[in-house]
């Protein structure tokens, strides 16, 4: 179970044909892995200019994100995110307008119509679930989505994913347990970054690779490093083609690092070394893979030139358009708690208006009959 | 017309929708091939075989969770959690993720699922094996809460919840499953989920409970019509969303209520249909409004006198009237 090393630098443009990936694919990779740095940066501009109150994203994670999603197939299997998911969500169909939507909060935002904080993304006709804050909880949502794609037998496999923090809920071993006992296609990826905000993997785990948990459910554990984007997709690909083809789920481990704090409201100098995030920097998977790709002849200055701008307006247009859209109104904010119901009573006699019962409860009622 | 148990009444119920559906999915502990500790999917295994009557470990949360993710991809599944008393290890599932996920995705996913497990005192159990619940899913915008009273009830009641595009928590009275029996249709009938019923006309006093206090408190206006005292019950059958203005009517009507439900009585569900009845009743009201429930101590105790001294009963019910209705 020891890390792979990167993939091995080549001079001709064969880099990644033993795993069926065309030049196409790695620059395309590559793209996702700028386009979501981009965006993810542009985050953290929008929250020092006080334009969105929160950010939580993926900085560091990109390689690892768009390696082991790519081999996913974006017109039938499930993507169960978390909220650092941007490459993964890019990766696997959601529009940096879409990601931007959330951060916004707009009306029209597909993960949550401004209700739930930037980070919380799910887009239902990507098959994209949608997040919560409470961590680990949707690992048990993929392992029942995969349940259901066997019974169903619809061909789908599950991907989800999670910090190595949440690897220590009650969740994550009822799910893992669960999938291995049926046998689901299901595909677990611990994102690992070393930090459960500020606690660091020596009072998380008492053992170095998460991966290593995946025996006590009879699946393989599978450590992978972060940064080695094609490492990342050759793992990702066996564990897809595994669950699809019936052999069951597998837990992969991506050793990645966070470049930036927890969320905007973390500030990781405080238990994080100068030293330490200094180094952390040299893993970088974006400059990491760039060199790989131009060492081994696939990217040259102009590719690299192209497809930096065009996704540095990529974001432009995502922002501008994203923050351009409405705020949701307050009349819809009681709708969805129920599909066919008022949200506590039947007689609530201000349902579906812009008050609602804890406006004074009867004085509100009699006041509107004049009775007040 | 059939005379069933109230769990006769469960286990037949699911069967039929699982033949009307095939993408209902039952889970939980020995709910397979043993067919429930109290029998309640007895049979269900061998009719529809392990896929669809699934034994899982021992895993409450993950019970939930799975049951969350499949909804959203399909599936309509009816976990059990084999006690009520056994469900807060699920608490974060359902209420964290079920309850929310429509709400929380702008209507984008839904998560049709009934989860049912056997609640109540009565019987023996204990702390752990005789709580009631529903106090603290009652409390919460995006689930749906019921408690049946009677056969009849719980099979319209249970294809209204299976049938239902929103997450809803069953909850059926242990005591109950075998000393209630009654008439139970065969034609494909249903109870809209929100609906109270008054189910003994009175004029005195309104008594408003749910569960097996529903069913003590129609024992209880039966005693009392001998002493002259006229009681009105109303079943309230679906705790949230909660159907007011049947509550409200029959209170306006008789100017007295008296409240029974089984759970402690420090911020129980009663407590909320006292306040709206304060709220909105207050006009109407000849007498305080009165609460008839268990006692403030943490859990049902075991010994015989100690669970007689913890339950509500009919004769309890009876006392609380005939002074309200002397007010």
């Amino acid at each position: 179970m020891a890390t792979k090393a990167p993939s091995k630098r080549r001079s001709g443009g064969d880099l990644g044909a033993d795993l069926g990936l065309s030049r196409d694919d790695l620059l395309n990779m590559y793209r996702l892995m700028v386009e979501a740095r981009l965006v993810d940066e542009r985050m953290w501009v929008l929250n020092r200019a006080g334009k969105i109150p929160f950010v939580i994203s993926g900085q560091g994670h990109e390689g690892a994100q768009a390696g082991l999603t790519y081999p996913l197939d974006r017109g039938r299997d499930w993507m169960i995110p978390y909220y650092r998911s941007v490459a993964s969500l890019l990766t696997f169909g959601m529009s940096a307008r879409e990601i931007m939507l959330a951060q916004f909060a707009r009306g029209v935002d597909p993960s949550s119509g401004g209700r739930q904080m930037p980070g919380h993304y799910g887009v239902a006709e990507r098959r994209i679930l949608s997040v919560s804050s409470p961590v680990a909880t949707q690992l048990l949502h993929a392992t029942g989505i995969a349940w259901a794609a066997k019974l169903r037998k619809t061909g789908q496999v599950a991907m989800t994913y999670i910090g190595e923090g949440s690897s220590n809920q009650g969740d994550f071993h009822e799910g893992l347990n669960f999938a291995g006992v049926h046998r689901l296609p299901v595909v677990y990826v611990v994102e690992n970054n070393g930090y459960a905000i500020s606690v660091p993997m020596s009072l998380q785990s008492a053992v170095p690779d998460i991966a290593t948990r995946g025996a006590g459910y009879n699946m393989p554990g599978v450590v992978v490093d972060g940064v080695d984007v094609l490492g990342c997709y050759r793992a990702g690909k066996e564990a897809v083609e595994r669950a699809r083809k019936g052999k069951g789920p597998t837990l992969i481990e991506a050793k990645v690092t966070r470049l930036t704090a927890h969320s905007s409201d973390d500030q990781q100098q405080k238990y994080r070394s100068a030293e330490e995030l200094a180094a952390e920097k040299g893993r970088d998977p974006v400059p990491l893979f760039r060199d790989q790709l131009r060492d081994a002849g696939v990217l040259d200055d102009e590719a690299d030139e192209a497809i930096t701008s065009a996704a540095r307006k990529m974001v432009e247009d995502a922002t501008d358009w994203a923050e351009a859209q409405a705020d949701p109104d307050p009349a819809t904010a009681q709708r969805y708690v129920y599909g066919d119901a008022p949200p506590a009573r039947m007689d609530d006699p201000l349902w579906a208006g812009a008050r609602f019962m804890g406006d004074g409860g009867p004085w509100g009622v009699l006041a509107d009959e004049g009775e007040g | 017309m059939a005379v069933m148990t109230l769990i006769e009444s469960v286990r037949s119920t699911l069967a039929g929708e699982m033949r009307r559906d095939d993408s209902i999915v039952v889970l939980g502990e020995d709910v397979g091939k043993k067919g429930g500790v109290f029998l309640a999917t007895d049979g269900l295994y061998d009719e529809f075989g392990g896929d669809r009557v699934l034994d899982t470990p021992l895993s409450e949360s993950m019970i939930v969770g799975v049951s969350v993710g499949a909804a959203v991809n399909g599936l309509r599944p009816v976990p059990e959690i084999q006690f009520a008393d056994f469900i807060f290890p699920a608490f974060n599932q359902i209420l964290s993720e079920a309850a929310r996920m429509r709400y929380r995705s702008n209507g984008a996913f839904t998560c049709p699922m009934t989860l049912r497990a056997p609640y109540g005192g009565g019987v023996h159990g204990a702390l752990y094996h005789s709580q009631s619940v529903e106090a603290f899913f009652a409390h919460i915008p995006g689930l749906k809460v019921l408690i049946p009273s009677n056969p009849y009830d719980a099979r319209g009641l249970l294809r209204s919840a299976i049938r239902d595009d929103d997450p809803v928590l069953f909850f059926e009275h242990k005591k109950m499953y075998r000393s209630v029996r009654g008439e139970v249709p065969d034609d494909d009938y249903t109870i809209p989920l929100g609906t109270a019923k008054v189910t003994r006309e009175g004029s005195d006093v309104s008594v408003i409970a749910y569960g097996l206090m529903a069913h003590y408190a129609l024992e209880a206006a039966e005693l009392l019509q001998s002493e002259g005292v006229s009681a009105e019950v109303v079943d309230v059958r679906t705790l949230r969303p909660l159907d007011g203005a049947t509550i409200l009517e029959s209170v306006r009507k008789t100017g007295k209520v008296v409240i029974v439900y089984e759970d402690n009585r420090f911020g129980g569900f009663g407590a909320e249909v006292s306040a709206i009845l304060a709220e909105e009743a207050f006009d109407h009201l000849d007498g305080p409004i009165v609460r008839v429930t268990g006692p403030d101590v943490p859990g049902v105790p075991y010994n015989h006198v100690l669970e007689d001294w913890y339950m509500p009963n009919p004769e309890r019910i009876v006392d609380a009237v005939r002074r309200l209705a002397a007010y």
